[in-house]
């Protein structure tokens, strides 16, 4: 039920509680309430639950994300590769 | 789809998975919290990409799974009456009641209707307004802005024909019940992303400060669920416990403010049942003296049905990460999602029904066998 659909908004219409927009979702497009994120504008993506837009998704934060991400794959010291058994662990307890 | 496929790389997983192995020097157990991730893990096998070490349970994050049974008994009672149009997100509908579910009662006449939004059923009590509409709001705190628009909004508009039955629960008393109960073997926390959309993550702070317990905010996909838990072991390994947010292009520490004010005009916060897992003070919203009038406990009068939890599901130790579902007598054989013993076996969050759907081998086998 929390399920979230991340999607770009290619139309807004109306104000306030009432302001609308149409969310094209990879072709697939429905109308949600932009109520919740008035700071949202053509182009953005939102994340929509139940037909509400409940965050726009920061493309800034998205990046970073994903430059970290490639930062990890380029570093050397990952321990051994996947089909190396995997590392003794030290089992203390559970 | 953007936002999507970045986080479904398989190289990127590898490299995060290759980062947990390398951490990883001891067994934790981190429960996700949301049934949805829970989903997503046992849909893209996450939790086979692993060390040994790391162990995921999985948590109460089903709302559906934590209504309890006198509330779909009020269902169906509201459901049943000829005067009603009875409106729900789709997973309620097959989920037991102590006789009946309300896709039985739709089968005999009654006028139930499966809803995508709250919206849709504010929209069918302006276009219907002789009849009674009745939207069954159930929901974590992701929903609730939603369901308190419809509320707002039928308010505004003078609609007397539209109420709510509400089922709301909050996660963070959840939490804090199930990290203070008995045998507790939680280490860490992948706590629900779209919830903390909404609320951001501040409340989750006394939790983590209290238990000494690291939480990790996390989002839905293979890659967001793999950083989540190597932002989890790394805490466990450094011996560290705070909150972590690793959903930051969906999540700020504040949340929605938008979306709380809705809340906060909308609802109170409520001492509430849950399913499984009992009574938990200041656990879920209720109606503000307010929108007394739109609440459908009061308009229908079945507040006084009260029904006991049935014996012979064990969703109870399910939803709290003690039992796992295909270590359950009943799984895939009384229970199935055709014939459900409990909601966990019914609901698109459900643990229980996320293996029978992803996770059926070594019974089937054995059965089989």
């Amino acid at each position: 039920m929390c399920l979230a659909v991340p999607g770009k908004v290619v139309e807004i219409a109306g104000e306030g509680e009432l302001r609308m927009g149409k969310v094209d979702f990879s072709g697939v497009q429905r109308q949600a309430s932009l109520a919740f994120v008035p700071e949202v504008q053509l182009g953005d993506y939102v994340l929509v639950h139940v037909g509400f837009a409940i965050s726009r998704i920061d493309e800034q934060q998205a990046m970073e994300t994903l430059a970290a991400l490639e930062e990890i794959g380029d570093l050397g010291e990952l321990g051994p590769p996947d089909e190396d058994p995997p590392p003794p662990g030290r089992r203390e307890g559970s | 789809m953007r936002h999507v496929d970045e986080y479904r790389d398989p190289a990127a997983v590898e490299a995060v998975r290759r980062r947990i192995r390398a951490t990883v020097t001891r067994p934790w157990t981190l429960m996700e919290v949301c049934g949805g991730q829970t989903h997503s893990i046992l849909k893209f096998g996450m939790d086979e990409l692993l060390p040994d070490e790391v162990r995921l349970v999985h948590g109460p994050g089903c709302p559906v799974c934590v209504t309890p049974l006198e509330l779909i008994d009020r269902a169906i009672a509201i459901a049943s009456r000829p005067d009603v149009t009875f409106c729900s997100f789709g997973d309620m509908l097959r989920v037991p009641g102590s006789r009946d579910d309300l896709l039985k009662v739709k089968a005999r006449g009654a006028d139930v209707r499966i809803v995508y939004s709250p919206l849709d059923a504010l929209r069918l009590a302006r276009e219907q307004p002789e009849r009674q509409v009745v939207f069954f709001a159930v929901g974590f705190e992701t929903t609730a802005p939603a369901n308190a628009m419809a509320v707002h909004r039928a308010k505004a508009e003078g609609l007397a024909n539209f109420s709510v039955l509400v089922a709301h629960v909050l996660v963070p008393p959840a939490l804090e019940a199930l990290l203070s109960a008995d045998g507790v073997e939680i280490q860490a926390l992948l706590a629900p992303g779209h919830v903390c959309a909404v609320t951001g993550y501040r409340d989750y702070e006394p939790v983590s400060a209290k238990h000494r317990i690291p939480v990790v905010v996390t989002g839905f996909e293979p890659l967001d669920l793999l950083k989540g838990v190597l932002a989890a072991v790394t805490q466990l390994e450094r011996r560290e416990a705070r909150v972590e947010n690793r959903y930051s292009r969906v999540v700020v520490r504040d949340g929605n403010p938008a979306a709380l004010r809705m809340i906060e005009d909308v609802f109170v916060v409520s001492d509430r049942a849950w399913r499984g897992l009992g009574e938990i003070p200041r656990s879920g919203y209720s109606l503000s003296a307010r929108y007394a009038a739109f609440d459908a406990e009061r308009v229908f009068d079945v507040g006084g049905i009260a029904v006991s939890e049935p014996e012979e599901c064990r969703a109870g130790l399910v939803l709290q990460g003690r039992l796992r579902p295909t270590d359950c007598p009943e799984f895939g054989a009384r229970c199935t999602p055709e014939h459900p013993l409990g909601a966990t076996m019914v609901s698109t969050e459900g643990a229980c029904a996320a293996y029978f759907h992803y996770r059926r081998g070594p019974r089937e086998t054995a059965a089989a066998g």
